[in-house]
C-alpha cells in the first residue's frame, strides 16, 4: 500500500471537525439516526459484535502476512464497526472531483508519453521527465482508449464541512477495495436492522464494473478477451485482495511463473495446453513485472511481457509508466492539468504546497519550519520528512541544514487537522481521525461505485491511518 | 485450468489424506499397545507404524530406540518430518491458500479453520492420554474437508484433482499399511486366533473396515480375507480397487478425447485389481504384489505430474 503522510497535526487547539459531532456536541444529520441506536446498544453489546467480526475473518482468512513470521500468525487488520456516513450531496462532490482529476491524469500520462503538449506550454516543467518514475520505454506506445490509470485510489482527507483536500493520486496498484467491499458485507452480517433504518446505495457490483472495464480494454479486434489478475503470489501481504477480487470477477488468478510470451502474444499454461490472455491486472509494480527490462533479479514477472505490450499484444492495467503522475512533484500541477486538458475549475483542492526549489516558497518554508509538515520528493511511507508541530527545536534545525543542503527534494504543506469519526475503542466510543479512498474505474467510462476504503487512526490523537502503524478500517456508507 | 492450480489442489488434497492416513496408524498401534500381548515389546508394537509413515532413518538420527513418546511426537508435531501430520496439515493449508479462489469459499473455510483449530494442539504432550482426541479430531476434519468439498464444489477439473490426490494417496496408504502388517505378521501367521483377531483387528480398523469385515464374512478373522477386502472388492472405500474405479474415471474425464500415459498406467492396474483372484495373487506372494502395486501407483502419480501438473507449453 502507497503510504504517504498522513501526520498532519492539529496545528489550533480548536478541535478538528468531526463526522458525527458538532461544536456543541449536537449530532449531524445524517448520523442522527444512527446516534439514537447507539444509545440502545451498550458497549458490552458492541464489543461482543467487534469480537464476532474479528472471528468471521479470521475464519474467512481476511488477513495479511507478515514476512517472516510463520503461517498461524497472520494478522488481521482491525475492523471499526462504526461506520462512516456521506450524505448524496457530499458524495457527489468528492466522486465528481475524483473523476475529474482521474480524467485529467490519464490525459496527462498519455500526453507526456506522446507530444508533451502540457510542457511546451510550459504549465508543467520539463524536469518532470527525469522523474524515476517516468518510463522512456513506454514512448510512443499506443493503449488502448489512451488509459493508463485503470484503477486509481485517491486519499482524500476533510477538515471541515465542506473542506476536502486530494493527499494523493494512487495510480500504480493501489489496494484495500477487497476491506471496502469485505466491510460492508460484515456490517450487514453483525447490523442488519442499521440497513433497514438507512437507505445505503450499494457497492458490491464493483468487481463486475472492474471487469467490464478491463474487457473493454483489450487491444482492438480481440472478441472475446481472456482477462487474468497477476499477483507476486500467496506471500505477498495484499495477496487475499487479489484472491478475492479474481473470484469475484471470476478471472485465473496466475503468477508470473503461469504465464510466458511467445510471438508476439502471452499465454497461461493451462491442464489443456497454453491459453492466450489479453488483458492483465497486474497487482506486481513495473520494477518486477519483466526481469528482462526491468529488474533482472525478479523472479515474479514474465520475460519479454514488456515486449509484447509495446507491441500491442496484451494490456496492462495499470498501464507501465503511471507512477509518474501520482508522484509528489507532480501531485502540484494536478489542479494546472485540469485547467489544461479540461478546461474545467478543479472540483477538489490540492493540499497547498510549497516548492522549495522555488526562492519565494524557500524562503517562506524557513521561516516557518515548526509549523509546517517537510517531505522528500521521493520519499514514502512517512521516511525522509519533518512534522514541524511535533518535532524538537533541535530536530527542526537538523532538518533545516538537510534543506539547505538540496532545496529542490523536498516540499512542505500545511499541517492540517483531519476530521475524526466516532470510533469503538477499549473504554467506550471516542473520536479518532480518518481519511477516506474511493477506488475510480476508468475503461470503458470514468466512474465510481458509491464507496470507499475509510481509515481510520485507532490511536488517540494519531493522524497515521495506514494498516502497518496501527489503522483500521470503517465502512463508508454513501445515503442515497 | 493453470496447471498451477491443478497442482496445488491435488497436493492439498493428497496432504489431507496423509495425515488422515497417519492419524489412523498411530490410533491403531495406540490402542494395540493397550493389550499388549506376551512377546511384544514397546518397539515390536511402534515400529510397523514408522515403517508405513517411511523416513525411518530421519528418526534413528533424532530419536534413536523405537519408543512410544519418539514415534508419537515424529509422526505428529515434528516439523522436521516431511510426513508427520504438522507437516501434512501445514503443506496442505499452504496449498489450499495458493489457490483458494479455484475452491468453493467453504472447502477454503474449511481448509482455513482446520489450520487455526490445529493451534490447539501445539505444545501438547500427546503422549500422555489425548493421542485418541487428536487422531480423531485429525480423521474428522480429513471427513469435514471431503463432505464439504463434495458438497460444494462444481463438478470440474477443480473438483477432479481433488479427487484424483485424495485416492492417488488413499491407494498408496492402503497398501502399505496392507503390507507392512503382513510382512510383520507373518512369522506369527500360526501363533492362533486370539492374536490373529486383534492385529488384524487393528489392520481393518485402521481403515475403518473391522464392521464392514464383519458384515460380509460373519466369520473370524483371517489374513487373506482382510487382504481380499482391502484389495480386491470394489466396495470397500478404502480398497485399492475402489481408489482405481475413481482414478480412472477421473483420468477418463481429465484427458477428454487424448490417449496418454496416465490413462494406459490406471487402466492396466485397474484390469488387475477388477479381474484379480485371491489365490493368483498369494501364489505370487502378497509381499510381491503389494510392493509392485505400490511402485506402479508411485509411477503413475509421476505420470499425472508430467501430463497435468508440471507448467509446460512454452
Amino acid at each position: 500500500m502507497a503510504i504517504a503522510l498522513r501526520r498532519f497535526m492539529n496545528k489550533s487547539n480548536k478541535s478538528p471537525f468531526d463526522e458525527m459531532l458538532l461544536d456543541g456536541n449536537a449530532v449531524r444529520s445524517i448520523y442522527q439516526s444512527y446516534s439514537s441506536w447507539l444509545k440502545d446498544n451498550p458497549y458490552q453489546q458492541l464489543e461482543s459484535k467487534r469480537a464476532e467480526a474479528e472471528l468471521l475473518f479470521r475464519r474467512v482468512g481476511i488477513t495479511f502476512n507478515v514476512y517472516g513470521e510463520t503461517a498461524g500468525s497472520e494478522r488481521l487488520i482491525p475492523f471499526d464497526i462504526v461506520p462512516r456516513i456521506l450524505d448524496a450531496k457530499e458524495w457527489k462532490l468528492l466522486s465528481d472531483g475524483a473523476i475529474q482529476r482521474v480524467k485529467a491524469l490519464n490525459m496527462f500520462l498519455h500526453d507526456i508519453y506522446h507530444k508533451k503538449e502540457i510542457i511546451q506550454s510550459g504549465k508543467v516543467p520539463a524536469s518532470i521527465l527525469r522523474n524515476s518514475q517516468y518510463r522512456p520505454e513506454m514512448h510512443g506506445v499506443d493503449v488502448p482508449n489512451e488509459i493508463y490509470a485503470h484503477i486509481a485510489g485517491v486519499d482524500l482527507v476533510r477538515t471541515g464541512e465542506n473542506q476536502f483536500y486530494v493527499l494523493e493520486d494512487n495510480l500504480r496498484t493501489p489496494s484495500g477495495v477487497s476491506y471496502m467491499l469485505e466491510n460492508r458485507k460484515m456490517m450487514m452480517r453483525l447490523f442488519p436492522e442499521l440497513f433497514r433504518r438507512y437507505s445505503i446505495a450499494p457497492m458490491e457490483h464493483y468487481p463486475q464494473v472492474l471487469l467490464n472495464n478491463l474487457r473493454a480494454v483489450a487491444q482492438p479486434g480481440v472478441q472475446e478477451p481472456t482477462v487474468v489478475l497477476l499477483t507476486p503470489g500467496a506471500y505477498n501481504s495484499a495477496y487475499f485482495e487479489h484472491a478475492f477480487i479474481a473470484q469475484q470477477m471470476g478471472v485465473e488468478l496466475v503468477e508470473g511463473q503461469d504465464l510466458f510470451v511467445r510471438s508476439n502474444a502471452v499465454y497461461m499454461r493451462t491442464t489443456e495446453g497454453p491459453k492466450r490472455v489479453d488483458v492483465i491486472y497486474r497487482r506486481i509494480d513495473d520494477d518486477f513485472i519483466d526481469p528482462l527490462t526491468f529488474r533482472p533479479d525478479s523472479l515474479l514477472g514474465v520475460p519479454g511481457l514488456l515486449n509484447v505490450y509495446r507491441n500491442g499484444g496484451v494490456t496492462l492495467a495499470n498501464a507501465v509508466g503511471t507512477g509518474v503522475a501520482d508522484d509528489k512533484a507532480t501531485y502540484i500541477h494536478v489542479p494546472e492539468m485540469i485547467r489544461f486538458y479540461l478546461g474545467e475549475e478543479p472540483i477538489l483542492s490540492n493540499v497547498p504546497t510549497y516548492e522549495l526549489s522555488k526562492p519565494d516558497d524557500l524562503k517562506y518554508v524557513l521561516e516557518h519550519l515548526a509549523e509546517l509538515v517537510v517531505k522528500e520528493v521521493q520519499g514514502s511511507g512517512g521516511y525522509g520528512m519533518l512534522v514541524g508541530p511535533s518535532s524538537s527545536k533541535k530536530e527542526v534545525e537538523e532538518f533545516r541544514l538537510r534543506i539547505l543542503a538540496n532545496p529542490s527534494n523536498y516540499i512542505a504543506q500545511p499541517t492540517l487537522a483531519l476530521s475524526t469519526c466516532p470510533t469503538l475503542v477499549e473504554n467506550g466510543i471516542a473520536p479518532r481521525h480518518v481519511d477516506l479512498r474511493p477506488f475510480v474505474l476508468s475503461g470503458k467510462t470514468v466512474s465510481l461505485v458509491p464507496g470507499a476504503l475509510c481509515r481510520v487512526a485507532l490511536k488517540e490523537g494519531s493522524l497515521v491511518v495506514n494498516s502497518s502503524q496501527g489503522g483500521g478500517t470503517k465502512d463508508t456508507w454513501v445515503l442515497k | 485450468m493453470l496447471s498451477r492450480t491443478a497442482d496445488h489442489l491435488y497436493w492439498m488434497a493428497r496432504y489431507i489424506e496423509r495425515a488422515e492416513n497417519v492419524a489412523r496408524v498411530l490410533d491403531v498401534a495406540y490402542n494395540m499397545s493397550l493389550v499388549q500381548a506376551p512377546g511384544q515389546t514397546e518397539a515390536s508394537l511402534w515400529e510397523p507404524a514408522l515403517s508405513i509413515a517411511g523416513n525411518e532413518e530421519v528418526y534413528r538420527e533424532k530419536y534413536g530406540e523405537t519408543s512410544a513418546t519418539g514415534v508419537i511426537k515424529y509422526l505428529t508435531m515434528d516439523e522436521d518430518n516431511p510426513s508427520s501430520i504438522y507437516s501434512a496439515l501445514q503443506s496442505a493449508r499452504e496449498n489450499a491458500r495458493a489457490v483458494r479462489v479455484a475452491m468453493s469459499s467453504e472447502t477454503w473455510e474449511n481448509i482455513n479453520a482446520l489450520w487455526l483449530e490445529f493451534a490447539q494442539f501445539f505444545g501438547v504432550d500427546l503422549s500422555v492420554g489425548r493421542l485418541r482426541e487428536f487422531c480423531d479430531w485429525v480423521k474428522s476434519r480429513s471427513h469435514l474437508f471431503r463432505g464439504v468439498s463434495f458438497g460444494t464444489m462444481l463438478r470440474d477439473d477443480a473438483f477432479r484433482f481433488i479427487r484424483l490426490g485424495t485416492f492417488i494417496e488413499r491407494a498408496d496408504n492402503t497398501a502399505r499399511l496392507l503390507d507392512v502388517k503382513y510382512h510383520l505378521l507373518i512369522p506369527k501367521v500360526e501363533t492362533g486366533e486370539a492374536l490373529d483377531y486383534y492385529e488384524w483387528g487393528a489392520v481393518l480398523r485402521s481403515v475403518s473396515s473391522f464392521e464392514a469385515y464383519q458384515k460380509i464374512y460373519r466369520d473370524s478373522i483371517v489374513p487373506s480375507r482382510v487382504a481380499e477386502l482391502l484389495i480386491l472388492r470394489d466396495d470397500m472405500p478404502r480398497s485399492l480397487h475402489a481408489c482405481f474405479d475413481e482414478i480412472t474415471v477421473i483420468l477418463d474425464h481429465l484427458s477428454g478425447r487424448h490417449d496418454n500415459e496416465c490413462r494406459r498406467l490406471a487402466g492396466e492396474l485397474h484390469a488387475r485389481l477388477h479381474y484379480g483372484k485371491m489365490s493368483d495373487i498369494f501364489a505370487q506372494s502378497l509381499h510381491e504384489f503389494l510392493e509392485e502395486f505400490i511402485e506402479r501407483n508411485n509411477f503413475l502419480g509421476v505420470e499425472i505430474q508430467r501430463t497435468f501438473l508440471n507448467a509446460h507449453g512454452a
